[in-house]
């Protein structure tokens, strides 16, 4: 298509240079990531029904884990999407002292699932290598545990970024979107939980 | 000659049933192939003079009759293909013989049921069924997967690891017809071969009384030797010979080895020359297997051979 | 956007007139340049170059594979023959079946729309590019990890499918199974960090005017194989870290003592396997539906009936693997639903087969080129190898020629005849813009009429040996089973092959320095792509065009007003709205940068570690961690690098 004439155009220039949520390229990227992220989980919950299936007691050869630390992070995960939600708000907004907060207040909420996490592992009652109900029972909190962990990084630095880096709009969208993230990683402990903590009790 | 281990020259109804419906399904196959081979030609030849005058409403119409016609054709081979697997389905019978074959890298392990423990038999790579009377085979492996696949009989299945599978199948033809390993299975995987020797009735239950009885006593000096050997030696920790000392379960049982046809599962015949080269160094004719060369010199090999020769 | 902020047409705009479009283009080859040097290489960024990248890596690949091929076939082509031994004859085979699926079918048709992609939907790059280049690293130290182990008698040897036990702790010895594991990361990582620059691209970065219904067909191909990559990947990954996790830390996913099972692998697997082929197949669909429609100067018949059946396809893709494991012992009722699955799979494939012979029917003076020889070989290859498929999603047929010389047969006849022959058709097609020159018209003829010979000559005796009762995957045969005669026809088949192959690198040297000189629009091609200069320059085009129609250059009387009015002082891109492509913003992309490569090579030690020590995992995650933190951390360099980037990098700038 050349120009041709007469030489009319369609002017963009007026077009702002960010946009939030779905209009935002990255906001895209990062749904690509949360749908192979969620496919993974879906195939290890799979997994996990698949050996649960062949055999007519489950758990095998452990107890039933034990549902303190799980639940308790069900509950830090569930409330820490209240600041993530706030941090997305203040983005939007481009008030930067309100997104430091509520990163700073998620990050503190991070920091606590995390440590949570590491007890959940303990309270298992079965370790990766006796059996393939504990193999699969590690795999599944353990895939959930590599989100957990690297949400916590990758927050801390763009929260590190809002307080000492190169402050422009993108950034505010990458706020936005780090919330889409987050957004994941706590929906997605929901059916997990269920599986490893509720299903070896009640199915 | 190409039809020792020929799906489409069958010997029993289970493997005529498949041969049949392979030859449906080539015919329906070669038609659709030959339709559009030729009509892509043409579409070709008008396309160069550019010279059609179809419309798209017209061009919609024949691809939609093409569309059908492809979905009967279709629908015509998967009905066959359901025909097929239900008449394969049949053969089930409760008066079926039962025999046990378990894999192992790279041998076939045999066992004919029975009730009774004293009248099962064990034998290796070799199996003796009666001709027309329904076989079932169960199935299972002590290391990997392997498949047992007899092409003239029926279809293959695979031997699982923590799973029993079932084979059903009957020769409706006495004859020898060849199997072999169809699950890639390591090193020997090619040569884990298997022979099925299908007899009248009579013939196959002298071979199983036969086969049932322990390995017969050496007569002669040399073969007393040979027994010796193979008990003191280090065959006695991997292979069986009943009514010995001989014990060991991790190798084919050779109780009755002189009955059999083929050595190291299908791969050398069992004649006297070609047991001394296995011998002596199977790892130089099947490379990687679990039999270690021997040591033995040349008169103990004598011996051993001499003792093995009795084992009919 | 406010009303203030919306995109205005302009009459008699001074940027499109021939001043201001030079002035325009100086300063775009400034700011879109790629810096020369090695530095420079290394910091790449652009999506031809990459793509060029991907796909020479891709075919050196595959002439290596097919070196493996032509090994396999030697030892073959006699009975009882001695040229391989076994242990060697078993990795070789899984080393052509490995590096065919995973180091050139699948980044090969990705690298394609990694090119083309871009150009097609009218955008000025690509979206992620250093994500793009981080991915083509991470491919390449993948494929030279394993060939590095390979040649150091670690090949992996338990097939490209790896099954357990065998692959399992006890029967796998060594750590070929866990090189083997560990190439799937790579280029399962590769492969998902492409799908997802291309579903960016291609739902966000479209010129305005090209709705969803005005894609071009290979571009609705890439966007159906990105999903059908997200969603299918996942699997082998998910499965071949289980693999590892047997092997190195003693679970036991797939050990039946302790209540794993090894068909659980076999599910997890072939959950990516099946749709892992189709992954090839789609792109190939897209590339026939170009060249067809190019051919035969005419729109593809059947426009909507083409994007459906693609669709199609990759669903129903999903949901036939269970075919793989028919003789496994699994229940019949459920073989009987994946029989139907993988017979119904057929039918969309068949439509766009009749819609192609339909636009070939009624093409205006069908121009038969090169290209259009590959293309049409289609419908007598591919269509071979879809009946044979049929033939094996029967449980009862398939019982019989499961894992035999038939089966084999099958599949090289759908892979090859489905798609390396539309790939290449699609390389002479597409070279001209790529490189500004014509391919040999003498040497691709000879090349095609070689490749058709010696591929039926190779493969459909294959067919014959299976229902002779040959069995795959074996180092030799007894000469008393009568496949001899067979092999050796299939050996020289493969002989020929070598010689089409030699005969096309041969041509495509020639024509790289002395080739007819390629103007913009060689074929008359209708599609974006064949709108700028052979080859495009870095920012793709001056000024993005948009369409009023699936066609846009066919209908020069529908020419709808060029952008103006991106910033030519920094990369920017215009972003638009998912589904008719409306202008929604101006979006900066990143310019070159040596962080993709760091990232790579920290990843790269990170799983190479890891199958040696568990602990390798948590070492290697730290300069990961580091190389991401300075990828991501916005400086004023990075900002420098995305406006201007300087004809030579320095290393302090490249990693800005």
């Amino acid at each position: 298509m050349s120009a041709g004439s007469p030489a009319r155009a369609l002017d963009v220039s007026m077009l702002p240079i960010h946009a939030f949520g779905h209009r935002s390229l990255m906001w895209w990227a990062t749904m690509c990531m949360v749908a192979i992220e969620a496919t993974a989980f879906a195939l290890a919950i799979t997994s996990y029904l698949y050996l649960k299936g062949r055999v007519p007691h489950w758990p095998v050869g452990a107890p039933t884990p034990r549902l303190l630390w799980g639940t308790v992070n069900v509950v830090i995960l569930v409330v820490s999407a209240w600041p993530n939600l706030m941090a997305r708000k203040a983005a939007e907004r481009f008030d930067l002292s309100g997104v430091r907060l509520w990163m700073a207040v998620a990050l503190v909420f991070a920091l606590g699932f995390n440590i949570v996490r590491f007890l959940e592992f303990g309270q298992l009652q079965v370790r990766w290598d006796t059996n393939a109900y504990g193999s699969v029972t590690w795999f599944l909190l353990g895939l959930h545990t590599a989100h957990v962990l690297t949400d916590f990084l990758d927050s801390s630095v763009l929260t590190a970024v809002m307080f000492c880096g190169i402050v422009d709009a993108n950034r505010f969208v990458d706020v936005s979107e780090n919330a889409v993230y987050w957004n994941f990683v706590v929906l997605s402990w929901l059916p997990i939980y269920a599986v490893i903590y509720l299903a070896p009790r009640f199915v | 000659m190409p039809h020792l281990q020929s799906i489409i020259h069958p010997a029993g109804i289970q493997a005529a049933r498949v041969s049949h419906l392979w030859w449906v399904m080539f015919w329906i196959c070669a038609v659709v192939w030959a339709a559009v081979a030729v009509t892509a030609m043409v579409a070709i030849a008008r396309g160069r003079r550019g010279s059609s005058t179809a419309t798209d409403a017209q061009m919609a119409r024949s691809v939609t009759v093409a569309g059908g016609l492809s979905v009967a054709a279709l629908l015509g081979l998967l009905f066959q293909s359901i025909v097929t697997g239900r008449a394969l389905d049949t053969l089930r019978s409760p008066d079926a013989l039962r025999i046990q074959v378990t894999g192992n890298q790279w041998w076939w392990d045999v066992q004919y049921e029975h009730a009774v423990p004293s009248r099962r038999v064990t034998t290796a790579n070799e199996i003796h069924i009666p001709v027309g009377r329904a076989i079932r085979f169960d199935l299972l492996s002590t290391d990997v997967i392997h498949s047992l696949w007899i092409p003239s009989l029926q279809g293959k299945i695979d031997l699982v690891p923590g799973r029993l599978n079932e084979l059903w199948l009957r020769a409706d033809e006495p004859g020898i017809y060849r199997g072999q390993c169809a699950e890639y299975c390591g090193l020997q995987h090619a040569k884990m071969a298997l022979v099925v020797v299908a007899e009248p009735p009579d013939d196959f239950e002298r071979w199983l009384t036969a086969n049932r009885a322990p390995a017969s006593p050496p007569t002669t000096p040399e073969q007393q030797r040979g027994r010796d050997i193979f008990e003191r030696g280090p065959c006695a920790m991997c292979h069986t010979i009943a009514g010995t000392s001989a014990g060991g379960r991790s190798a084919p049982d050779l109780t009755h080895l002189g009955s059999r046809s083929t050595i190291g599962a299908g791969t050398l015949p069992n004649t006297k020359g070609y047991l001394a080269g296995w011998i002596a160094d199977p790892q130089h004719i099947k490379p990687g297997n679990r039999m270690p060369p021997t040591g033995l010199n040349g008169e103990e090999l004598q011996a051993v051979l001499a003792y093995l020769e009795t084992l009919k | 956007m406010t009303p203030a902020e919306a995109p205005r047409i302009v009459d008699n705009d001074p940027r499109l007139a021939p001043g201001g479009l030079d002035e325009e283009r100086r300063r775009l080859e400034h700011t879109w340049r790629s810096p020369s040097g090695l530095i420079g290489w290394l910091s790449e960024v652009d999506h031809k170059a990459i793509g060029r990248r991907f796909i020479v890596t891709a075919f050196a690949f595959f002439v290596l594979a097919g070196l493996l091929a032509a090994l396999m076939r030697i030892q073959l082509a006699r009975p009882d023959n001695t040229f391989l031994n076994p242990d060697l004859y078993n990795q070789v085979f899984t080393m052509h079946g490995t590096t065919m699926m995973f180091l050139f079918a699948v980044p090969v048709v990705l690298a394609m729309g990694v090119y083309f992609v871009p150009l097609m939907v009218g955008a000025r790059g690509i979206a992620l590019p250093r994500l793009l280049a981080y991915s083509y690293w991470m491919f390449l130290f993948g494929g030279l990890f394993l060939y590095v182990m390979f040649l150091a008698n670690v090949g992996p040897d338990n097939g490209w499918f790896s099954y357990p036990p065998l692959a399992g702790p006890e029967f796998g010895y060594g750590k070929r199974a866990d090189v083997w594991a560990q190439l799937i990361t790579f280029t399962e990582v590769s492969s998902l960090v492409v799908a997802t620059c291309l579903i960016c691209t291609i739902l966000k970065m479209r010129t305005p005017g090209m709705s969803l219904n005005r894609m071009p067909l290979f571009v609705w191909a890439m966007l159906v194989v990105s999903f059908m990559v997200m969603f299918a990947m996942p699997a082998v990954m998910i499965s071949s870290t289980c693999l590892i996790l047997d092997r190195l830390m003693s679970t036991h996913f797939f050990n039946q003592a302790e209540g794993g099972d090894p068909l659980l692998w076999q599910h997890l697997f072939w959950f990516f396997g099946h749709p892992e082929v189709y992954i090839i197949f789609v792109p190939a669909l897209g590339m026939m539906s170009e060249i067809i429609g190019t051919c035969s100067r005419r729109p593809v018949f059947g426009y909507l009936v083409m994007v459906l059946s693609m669709i199609a396809t990759a669903f129903i893709g999903f949901g036939v693997w269970v075919h793989h494991m028919f003789a496994t012992g699994l229940p019949q009722l459920g073989q009987s639903f994946f029989t139907a699955a993988s017979i119904m799979i057929v039918v969309p494939t068949s439509l766009q087969i009749f819609g192609w012979i339909a636009t070939v029917w009624t093409a205006r003076r069908l121009a038969i080129t090169v290209p259009f020889l590959y293309a049409a070989s289609f419908f007598f290859v591919f269509v071979i190898g879809g009946l044979s498929g049929v033939m094996l999603a029967s449980v009862p047929l398939d019982r019989q020629v499961h894992d035999t010389y038939f089966v084999v047969a099958h599949f090289h006849y759908v892979l090859i005849g489905g798609s390396t022959f539309p790939l290449l058709g699609a390389v002479v097609y597409w070279f001209p813009k790529m490189t500004g020159r014509m391919m040999g018209q003498w040497l691709g003829r000879l090349s095609f009429w070689l490749l058709f010979a010696g591929f039926n000559l190779t493969f459909f005796p294959m067919h014959l040996l299976g229902l002779y009762g040959m069995p795959r995957r074996v180092y030799t045969y007894p000469a008393s089973m009568g496949w001899g005669s067979m092999n050796l026809l299939a050996t020289i088949g493969a002989g020929v092959i070598f010689l089409s192959l030699l005969v096309f690198l041969v041509n495509v040297i020639t024509s790289l320095r002395a080739g007819a000189v390629a103007e913009s629009n060689p074929w008359g091609g209708s599609t974006l792509e064949w709108a700028t200069s052979s080859p495009p320059p870095p920012y793709n085009f001056l000024p993005q065009p948009t369409v009023a129609s699936r066609e846009p250059l066919w209908h020069p009387e529908l020419a709808s007003p060029p952008v103006v009015g991106l910033e030519s002082e920094k990369r920017q891109v215009l972003v638009t709205a998912v589904l008719d492509a409306e202008p929604d913003h101006r979006y900066k992309v990143p310019g070159p940068s040596l962080w993709p490569l760091a990232t790579a090579m920290a990843t790269t030690l990170m799983f190479i570690w890891s199958i040696f020590q568990a602990m390798g995992l948590v070492w290697g995650a730290i300069p990961t961690f580091v190389c991401l933190v300075g990828w991501f951390w916005p400086t004023r360099g990075k900002e420098r690098l995305a406006a201007s980037p300087p004809t030579r990098l320095t290393l302090r700038e490249s990693l800005s």
